[in-house]
């Protein structure tokens, strides 16, 4: 492996009696995205502080490209630092300045070029930002994403070799911020710097780092790659990852969205050109739970019983499951062909049938009898998938194969 | 605690005080001496002159009144007290004399610290606690040289040159009261004022003009700068607080400062 671009050593930082940071050592390499994540308060900012040089540390050293910060001369200091961007958690744009002024600022202030260079380059980042129409708009007179931006093309002005990112998602909705989260990929790409971010977003941010690094008390207890970090036995991962990302539903040990994206996410990765997958939707079928109405309380109550079995009769067969709308599922059967899904399903139907007469809800033949409550239809479709193909197109496959597999009846009242 | 100990208890919060005084001038100095040599950065010239604009000339109007209004009550008391001897023929050495060396570099001050000074406190303060001077940091441009040092260079300027606008026109607010009001005889109010003010008292009051501008620039952008550090409160209190502080000191200050200035000049 080439030698890191940035390496902090046993960097142990106080404020007063309190210890942040204690001999926290990590690598960052040139060119990639390095995300560090870890709760609220244990010192993730600091750490980023101490590689622009807006803190120092009590004890340890930071090296850039191989060379300690604390030995550098002055001169050589701040032509290291002047590499490096830092996008505030806050944006910090100047209020009194227009978009276009805070862009030019660290031009007019630190370069000598001319007025007309300086425009230049402010107007071509405004156009790579998409921010031409509010250039001479004040911060205050802008959406949350438009500040975003802005503070973005102030940090990429003056072409830095590291950009780092405080919580650059942070007060965004979920558009936005996935949004910004490619916005930093796509400009990543586009012009190559060294990026370190520090956020929650998990697992969002694991689709555009390169490299983890885990803070957790005090400590950098992780670094390497998103798919080694899944495998990460330490108690970070109950502690920190479970409760930002809520991992899988305690009742029902379905997968969340994100965590099924990530998951598949994973296994597409370390999949070959030949691995096959196979998918099943599972659909409640609205009709006929609008026909039954039995009851807000017992369509819940249903509807995660079959979440519950889906998870746990699929779980053991090697799939993950997730719930994609109010009244469908969908499973991921990893190296299975169309065939075997099939056969899995026919087996999940007969589990489901034992598993719910007596509970919520029973098969409709075996409650012919019963006057109450109402019957509805569980629909199956399954669909062949390989690497190269998106998973939204499988889903769609399957979904378009879906026939009743069984019918169900509620109970009133439950 | 044992009595020794006890006895020791005032003593050390005395020490204390005297420490962090100690502490906190030196830190002052060195915020001056490092924003002093900013001012003379390539980049700063129209930074300065926009300062100059928001704490000189838009300082003007209220300097005006204030000086108007003073010079109608030093002419209007003055007279009233020199008459009773017949020496009503004084006012006009008596009120320029009293405007230039005293009241002139004193209460324009006063009055641009009110104005401006906490405004500089406040927008300081603000950038700080907004990370905006973190902000300059990370982008490598010296946040002393960039606030502060247009600043002081500004007042440096706006001070002497409001000075000598608060003189002329408290001496006009002097003539309006003494001599339209209440009869003094006018050539005598112009001729000693011309007699008896010569250059060296509008030298003196310049100079404490530029004294005063320096405390009330560095005493504003340093509570300003450092509002973060506050152990009291915090965020938008620390600010209003800086900014009352930066005022009641600035104020004491300059009081304090006309004294010593007084006194060295005097000497000299």
């Amino acid at each position: 492996m080439d030698s890191p671009f940035i390496e902090f050593r046993d960097v142990t930082k106080r404020f007063g009696s309190l210890t942040v940071l204690e001999d926290v050592s990590f690598n960052i390499h040139e060119g990639e995205v390095t995300t560090i994540i870890g709760l609220s308060g244990s010192g993730k900012s600091v750490l980023l502080k101490h590689i622009i040089g807006l803190l120092k540390p009590d004890s340890g050293v930071i090296l850039f490209e191989g060379k300690p910060l604390g030995e550098m001369s002055r001169n050589e200091l701040h032509k290291t630092l002047s590499q490096v961007s830092y996008m505030f958690q806050g944006n910090a744009l100047f209020d009194s300045m227009t978009v276009y002024e805070n862009i030019a600022l660290p031009l007019r202030e630190t370069t000598s070029l001319t007025e007309t260079q300086i425009d230049k380059k402010v107007s071509a980042r405004i156009e790579q930002t998409e921010l031409t129409e509010a250039a001479h708009c004040y911060p205050s007179e802008l959406s949350g994403g438009m500040q975003k931006r802005a503070a973005l093309a102030r940090v990429l002005v003056t072409d830095p070799k590291v950009v780092l990112f405080d919580e650059p998602t942070t007060g965004q909705d979920p558009v936005r911020k996935n949004a910004i989260l490619s916005m930093i990929a796509q400009y990543q790409r586009k012009f190559g710097f060294t990026a370190v971010l520090v956020s929650h977003e998990i697992p969002d941010v694991y689709f555009i780092s390169n490299r983890i690094l885990a803070l957790y008390q005090k400590k950098i207890v992780f670094q390497g790659s998103p798919e080694e970090f899944e495998d990460f036995d330490h108690p970070f991962q109950t502690e920190v990852i479970r409760s930002l990302e809520g991992l899988q539903h305690e009742l029902t040990g379905m997968y969340s969205k994100r965590q099924f994206k990530l998951q598949n996410h994973i296994r597409m990765k370390r999949a070959g050109e030949g691995d096959m997958y196979a998918v099943l939707v599972h659909t409640l079928q609205e009709d006929y739970l609008t026909k039954a109405n039995p009851g807000r309380d017992s369509h819940e109550e249903v509807l995660k019983g079959i979440e519950q079995c889906i998870a746990e009769y699929f779980t053991t067969a090697g799939g993950f499951s997730t719930r994609l709308k109010t009244h469908e599922f969908v499973t991921v059967l990893p190296y299975s062909d169309i065939a075997e899904a099939a056969d899995l399903a026919r087996g999940f139907v007969d589990s489901l049938k034992k598993k719910m007469n007596g509970t919520a809800a029973a098969t409709a033949a075996e409650n012919e009898q019963a006057n109450t409550g109402g019957e509805f239809a569980l629909l199956i479709g399954a669909a062949q998938g390989f690497p190269a193909d998106e998973m939204e197109t499988v889903i769609a496959s399957a979904r378009s194969r879906q026939t009743t597999t069984a019918r169900l009846h509620c109970g009133a009242g439950r | 605690m044992s009595p020794v100990g006890m006895m020791s208890v005032p003593f050390a919060a005395v020490g204390r005080g005297a420490m962090r005084l100690v502490n906190n001038l030196g830190a002052a100095g060195i915020f001056l001496l490092l924003a002093f040599a900013g001012i003379f950065h390539p980049k700063q010239l129209t930074k300065i002159i926009q300062q100059i604009y928001y704490v000189g000339a838009r300082s003007f109007g209220i300097i005006a009144l204030v000086s108007l209004f003073t010079g109608m009550v030093l002419g209007l008391q003055s007279y009233h007290a020199l008459v009773q001897f017949g020496a009503e023929g004084a006012l006009g050495t008596l009120v320029s004399l009293t405007l230039i060396r005293e009241l002139g570099p004193v209460l324009t001050a006063i009055m641009i610290t009110a104005r401006a000074g906490s405004a500089i406190t406040a927008e300081i303060g603000i950038q700080r606690i907004s990370e905006q001077i973190d902000a300059l940091y990370t982008m490598r441009i010296d946040p002393l040289r960039f606030l502060v040092s247009p600043r002081i260079a500004a007042a440096i300027i706006s001070f002497p040159l409001l000075t000598a606008i608060f003189d002329v026109v408290g001496i006009f607010g002097g003539y309006i009261s003494g001599v339209l009001l209440m009869g003094a005889n006018s050539a005598s109010y112009i001729y000693r004022i011309q007699s008896n003010t010569d250059i060296g008292d509008v030298t003196d009051g310049f100079i404490k003009a530029i004294v005063f501008a320096v405390i009330v620039s560095t005493v504003s952008c340093y509570q300003g700068y450092f509002a973060h550090m506050r152990t009291d409160v915090h965020g938008a209190k620390a600010v209003g607080l800086s900014t009352t502080a930066a005022v009641v000191l600035s104020c004491v200050l300059i009081l304090v400062a006309d004294y010593v200035v007084t006194s060295i000049l005097i000497g000299n």
